[in-house]
């Protein structure tokens, strides 16, 4: 009797290990499904505007009609510019919190701050750029303004993942070196860095798949409405995908029209930003061979 | 009266630690002797490692602990506001427990610290790898993959890599914190008969779990219980007629 009840009360377990195990499976198939019927979506709509001279021509015909090419570069450029404004900016950040700072309250409320950073919407860092760096530093709606807006918006998502990668280096690399009568600033930049940098650097390449398809901080700050030229120094103008997009499916005149070059648009960006998140696990995996402990 | 402290090369004197407000060593007065393999035993949490970092100053590293009393290295206070604990950890190398070469090749693990303390010419650079290599008794098993990850070798290589790592800053003092415990034993017979080889140019104070290996390499022995240093004397009086009764009970396996 009694090892009946136990055998029925092993079934129960394993019927709710069957039900528990469903709904993650579920959960990840979900996802899985959400992103790639995104992606096909795009796709489909996307894929017959894309040519040649789509990707190597500027717009014509009052944008409903022509290629996308100045967008593209632009992007490139901002994306650039904001990794090399948050890629330093973070990584000392980081280095700071994590190898120097005496942790305590100070440290809490600075890294409370930074959160809160990263909890801001993206249209305040236009407002905050359009306000410091276009019009009180004076750079005007331009290259510069750009990514200093961007490079502030992904600073919390470099910060993070550098301090994430500092900490995840042994601490029996610090002591080793350290016991050698090696300086402590010379632990961390030949030692610690190192052996944190792909992590640093997947982190933060995916902060710029993130800077490479916002609109609202560089509305205000970078972007132009349409310009058939390059930009020519950093305190220019540069149309930019996402506005791009922005402005062909809402402020046109000719939305419907434009229909298959906004999914085109689109799907450029998307497969930029895939581009360098596959460049950031190029690096990850690459480093990961080199660097094994 | 005159006090004669030839050959001791580091000493203690009424030396408190703290981490925060736990008192982790009283009052150790201890001196260590040159060219001379000093022991430290005791249970687990005794404070022998934590006064191994004391000696070199490796307890800075960790925030809240406060030293109390004096460490004396060739008659100076190392705890005195003007020492620099950069140059202090350079002549006081330490070998950790679990052994922990750098991600870097052979050749690269040992001149990592040689080169930054200014030594450039490549010429030194092998002459200084080859040799510390030699004194670790590694040399042979390894000049021909110098270029090789340290992480390929072996647990006991890599230890041995670890002390040739230390030896390469030429250090006055090596601090061995368990330096076989997480090594087979052909391995730590190989680590010990090089401490009785070391001993000739180096002072070792040697952190141990095992009490065979206290009395098999060292002079000198001290049982540590509790923070507090119980009996300090050589290796052979402690291991065969202890003054003190918790050292005999300890010894013979009746605690710890």
């Amino acid at each position: 009797m009694k090892v009946e009840n136990q055998k029925s009360y092993i079934k129960w377990r394993y019927f709710k290990q069957t039900i528990f195990f469903g709904v993650v499976r579920l959960s990840a198939l979900i996802i899985t499904a959400a992103l790639i019927g995104i992606l096909t979506y795009i796709f489909f709509h996307g894929f017959r505007a894309i040519s040649w001279d789509f990707l190597t021509l500027p717009p014509t015909d009052s944008m409903t009609a022509g290629g996308i090419m100045p967008a593209i570069v632009g992007t490139l450029y901002l994306t650039i510019g904001a990794i090399s404004v948050a890629l330093p900016l973070g990584v000392v950040s980081a280095i700071y919190l994590t190898e120097y700072a005496k942790q305590g309250r100070w440290i809490r409320i600075i890294r409370i701050g930074v959160n809160c950073l990263a909890g801001v919407p993206s249209v305040v860092f236009g407002l905050f750029g359009l306000g410091f760096f276009v019009v009180f530093l004076k750079f005007g709606s331009s290259i510069l303004a750009g990514s200093l807006t961007l490079g502030i918006l992904i600073l919390p998502t470099v910060i993070g993942a550098s301090e994430e990668a500092l900490k995840s280096v042994p601490q029996t690399f610090r002591e080793a070196s350290l016991a050698l009568g090696v300086s402590k600033w010379s632990t961390i930049a030949r030692i610690v860095l190192p052996s944190a940098l792909p992590g640093i650097l997947t982190g933060s390449i995916l902060g710029v798949g993130r800077a490479a398809g916002e609109t609202a901080p560089i509305m205000f700050t970078a972007a132009a409405f349409f310009t058939a030229s390059l930009p020519k120094s950093i305190f220019d103008e540069v149309m930019a995908l996402p506005y791009h997009i922005y402005v062909l499916a809402t402020a046109g005149t000719h939305i419907e029209q434009t229909r298959s070059l906004q999914y085109g648009t689109v799907l450029v960006l998307v497969g930029l930003v895939l581009g360098i998140d596959l460049i950031a696990i190029l690096i990850r995996s690459s480093m990961r061979r080199k660097k094994r402990w | 009266m005159v006090i004669v402290e030839k050959n001791v090369i580091i000493k203690t004197r009424n030396v408190d630690f703290f981490y925060g407000s736990f008192r982790a060593l009283t009052d150790v007065t201890m001196d260590f002797e040159q060219n001379r393999v000093t022991a430290l035993i005791g249970p687990s949490g005794c404070g022998k490692s934590t006064l191994l970092r004391v000696l070199n100053r490796m307890n800075d590293l960790i925030d809240g602990t406060r030293v109390e009393g004096e460490i004396l290295f060739e008659g100076k206070n190392i705890y005195a506001p003007d020492v620099d604990p950069v140059e202090i950890r350079r002549r006081i190398g330490m070998v950790f427990q679990k052994p922990n070469p750098f991600p870097k090749s052979i050749f690269n693990n040992i001149t990592y610290a040689p080169k930054l303390s200014g030594i450039k010419s490549k010429r030194d650079l092998e002459t200084l790898v080859e040799g510390s290599l030699k004194q670790a008794v590694l040399w042979d098993e390894v000049k021909d993959i110098l270029d090789h990850s340290a992480m390929t070798l072996s647990g006991g290589q890599q230890q041995r890599l670890c002390i040739a790592r230390a030896l390469a800053m030429k250090p006055d003092i090596l601090l061995m914190d368990e330096p076989t415990s997480a090594l087979d034993p052909i391995s730590t017979a190989k680590i010990e008969e090089l401490i009785d080889e070391l001993k000739k140019q180096y002072t070792i104070i040697i952190v141990t779990h095992n009490m065979q290996q206290a009395a098999r390499v060292s002079e000198h022995t001290g049982f540590f219980y509790i923070g507090k240093l119980i009996e300090f004397n050589t290796t052979e009086k402690i291991f065969t007629n202890p003054d003190v009764k918790q050292t005999e009970e300890y010894i013979t396996g009746r605690f710890g």
